[in-house]
C-alpha cells in the first residue's frame, strides 16, 4: 500500500495570464493531519479545486489512493472518498438541511433505502450539532451553521480524505474547540485531513505538518513549529 | 380516494400500497378513468370539446416534459418547439413512406426526439445557465431551417396529411386522438412523478441548486442531465407525433410556433416547477382559459394573456400554484 493517500506533482494553473499556482508539489499521507496556510489569494483554494477535480490544472498530476485522477471527474473522486467543504458555503437551498446531508449519502456512499439514508443523515446532523435544524431550509441558517452544514455534507460522503476549507471562520473559541475535537476524532478513525484555515491557534493545535503557499508557490512544508519560525513565512504574514 | 372513504379497509390498503406510491396510482387511475370516459362518451360529445381537450392534453405533455429538465434540473430549454416539430415531421415522413399505425409513429418520434435531446445534451450541457438556453433556441432555429428547405416534407409550403381509417372502438378520428393523448399525458405525468421521487430527481435538484457542490457530493451531473434531456426530448417528440393528424395540414410556422415554446415554459412556471402536479395544474388552468379566450375573443389574445399571467405569477408567486399550496399547508414554515 502506498502511504500517500493524496498527492499532486508539479501543479500549475493560470487564469488569463495570472499564475494562480506555479509548480506546486503536495502530499497528504494516510491518517495525517496537515494544515495549509497562506494569505488571501495565494492559491490555496485553487490547489483544493485541482485536487478535488473542480478545475483541471494546466500542468502536473494528481493521484488519489495510488491512482492517477488528474482527468477523473469530481463526482468519481467524491465517490472514491475525497470530500471537501467550501470556503463560501454552497448549500442546496431548495432542500432542507437534512436533505442536503442525504445527497452525498445517496450518491457518494450509494445508500438506496430511504430509512438508511435518513438514519445516517440524522447521525451526521448530531455530530455537527445541527440536529434541531434538520427540517429547516438552509436559507434560515446562520453563517456559522452553514459552515457546520458544509462539514456535515462532506462527512456524509464517508471520506478517506477530508479537505476542510475554512470551516471555523466566524466560530467562537468553544465552537472552534468543538470542531477541532470532531476533526481529531475523525482523524483517529482513519480519515486523512487537510485543514485550510486562517485561525492560527487552530492550525497549530491540529496540524502534524504545515504547508505554506504564497503567491501560487509553496514556500514551506514541515513541522508546525519549524515552519512558523522561518523568515519567509514570517515575512509573508507580517510584512517586511 | 376509496382508502380514505372506507375506514374499515384503510389498514389493509395502506400495507398493500405504501403512501409514497399513492400519487403514482392516483395518476394512473385518473388516466384510466378519463380514457374510459372518452371512449364511452364517443360521439355524444361535440367534436369541438375533443379538439379543445386535445390541445390542453398536448400542453400537459409538453409542460411536464419541459419541467423534467427545466424544473427539476434548472436547465431552461427554449427549444421545445424544435423537439415538438421533430415529432410532427417524424410522423409526416413515416406517413409518406409506410402508412404505419399512429402508435408506431409516436414511438419513432420518441426515439428521434430522444436522440435529439441526447445530442443536445452532449453538445450544450457543458454550457451553464443562459448559454444553454440560447443554444437550445439556436437548435430549434437550425432544425426549422432544415425543414423549410426539405421538399420531401413540404418545405415552407407545408404538407397535407391524410388521416388513416379509424377502427371500431372510436366514432371519429378526433375521438381517437383525444383518447391517445389522455394515455400519453398519463404516461408523461407518471414519468415525471417517478423521476421526481427517484435518485434522478434528487440528483437533478442538487444540480439545480449548485452544480459544483453536487459534483463534489458524488452526483454524476453530466449523466443525470443527459437522462433528463433525453426523457424530456422524447416526451416532447411524442406530443408532436399525433399533431399532423390533428390539424391535417402542417407547415413549419405551425410546427415550430413560438406559442409552443412559450406555453411549455409558462405552464410549469405558473403551476409550479417543484412538483409533478405543477405543470399539470398550469397546463389545465392556462390551457382551458386559452380555449375560452380563443372562442370568445380571438386566438391572438392567447399569448398576450399568457404573458400577463406569467408576469403576475413571477412577481407575486414565483413558485407557482405548488408554492402557494405548500406555503398554505405548512403555515409558512418554509420559505
Amino acid at each position: 500500500m502506498d502511504v500517500n493517500i493524496l498527492a499532486a506533482k508539479g501543479i500549475s494553473k493560470r487564469f488569463d495570464g495570472f499564475a494562480a499556482l506555479s509548480d506546486v508539489d503536495f502530499v497528504l499521507h494516510k491518517r495525517e493531519r496537515v494544515g495549509l496556510i497562506g494569505p488571501n489569494g495565494s492559491g490555496k483554494s485553487t490547489l483544493v479545486n485541482c485536487l478535488t477535480g473542480i478545475i483541471t490544472p494546466d500542468d502536473g498530476t494528481v493521484a488519489f489512493n495510488g491512482n492517477d485522477v488528474t482527468a477523473t471527474p469530481a463526482w468519481i473522486r467524491a465517490k472514491r472518498g475525497l470530500a471537501r467543504t467550501y470556503q463560501i458555503p454552497r448549500p442546496f437551498t431548495g432542500m432542507s438541511v437534512q436533505q442536503n446531508i442525504e445527497v452525498p449519502l445517496r450518491f457518494a456512499v450509494g445508500h438506496t433505502s430511504a430509512r438508511a439514508v435518513s438514519d445516517a443523515a440524522q447521525a451526521i446532523l448530531d455530530q455537527v450539532g445541527l440536529a434541531d435544524k434538520a427540517g429547516l431550509s438552509p436559507r434560515r441558517l446562520t453563517q456559522v451553521e452553514l459552515r457546520k452544514l458544509e462539514l456535515g455534507r462532506a462527512l456524509a460522503a464517508q471520506p478517506k480524505v477530508l479537505i476542510a476549507d475554512e470551516v471555523m471562520a466566524g466560530l467562537s473559541d468553544s465552537e472552534i474547540d468543538e470542531i477541532l475535537a470532531l476533526l481529531t476524532r475523525l482523524n483517529a478513525e482513519g480519515i486523512s485531513i487537510l485543514l485550510i484555515e486562517h485561525i492560527m491557534r487552530a492550525v497549530m493545535m491540529f496540524s502534524q505538518r504545515i504547508i505554506v503557499i504564497v503567491a501560487g508557490q509553496k514556500i514551506a512544508d514541515g513541522l508546525p513549529d519549524e515552519v512558523m519560525k522561518r523568515d519567509e513565512v514570517e515575512r509573508a504574514y507580517l510584512g517586511e | 380516494m376509496s382508502a380514505q372513504a372506507d375506514p374499515a379497509h384503510r389498514p389493509r390498503k395502506s400495507t398493500l400500497l405504501p403512501p409514497r406510491l399513492r400519487p403514482g396510482v392516483a395518476i394512473a387511475v385518473t388516466g384510466v378513468i378519463f380514457a374510459a370516459a372518452a371512449i364511452l362518451l364517443g360521439s355524444r360529445v361535440s367534436a369541438y370539446y375533443y379538439l379543445a381537450a386535445y390541445t390542453i392534453l398536448q400542453f400537459v405533455v409538453l409542460g411536464t416534459a419541459w419541467n423534467i429538465l427545466g424544473g427539476y434540473g434548472g436547465y431552461v430549454n427554449f427549444g421545445t418547439a424544435g423537439f415538438f416539430a421533430a415529432g410532427c415531421y417524424t410522423t409526416i415522413v413515416l406517413n409518406k413512406l409506410f402508412q404505419l399505425p399512429l402508435l408506431i409513429d409516436m414511438l419513432a418520434a420518441a426515439a428521434i426526439a430522444g436522440l435529439m435531446g441526447l445530442a443536445t445534451g452532449y453538445l450544450t450541457l457543458r454550457l451553464r445557465g443562459i448559454f444553454f438556453s440560447i443554444a437550445t433556441l439556436a437548435l430549434a432555429i437550425v432544425l426549422q431551417t432544415v425543414i423549410v428547405n426539405w421538399g420531401f416534407v413540404g418545405g415552407a409550403r407545408g404538407v397535407y396529411v391524410v388521416r388513416p381509417q379509424i377502427s371500431g372502438l372510436f366514432d371519429s378520428y378526433a375521438h381517437l386522438l383525444v383518447t391517445l393523448m389522455i394515455g400519453l399525458a398519463t404516461c408523461a405525468v407518471l414519468a415525471a412523478w417517478a423521476v421526481e421521487r427517484s435518485w434522478i430527481g434528487i440528483g437533478l435538484a442538487a444540480i439545480r441548486d449548485d452544480e459544483t457542490a453536487a459534483e463534489t457530493s458524488g452526483v454524476p451531473s453530466l449523466r443525470l442531465k443527459l437522462i433528463a434531456t433525453t426523457m424530456s426530448g422524447a416526451l416532447m417528440g411524442m406530443a408532436g407525433a399525433p399533431f399532423p393528424y390533428y390539424v391535417s395540414y402542417v407547415d413549419p410556422a405551425t410546427a415550430f410556433s413560438l406559442a409552443i415554446t412559450v406555453n411549455s415554459i409558462a405552464m410549469p412556471l405558473i403551476g409550479g416547477t417543484a412538483a409533478w402536479w405543477g405543470p399539470l395544474a398550469g397546463a389545465i388552468m392556462l390551457g382551458s382559459v386559452q380555449q375560452v379566450l380563443t372562442v370568445t375573443i380571438s386566438s391572438a389574445a392567447n399569448l398576450f394573456f399568457v404573458g400577463m399571467l406569467l408576469v403576475l405569477f413571477l412577481t407575486a408567486a414565483p413558485r407557482g400554484v405548488v408554492g402557494i399550496a405548500r406555503a398554505w399547508k405548512r403555515g409558512r414554515a418554509w420559505t
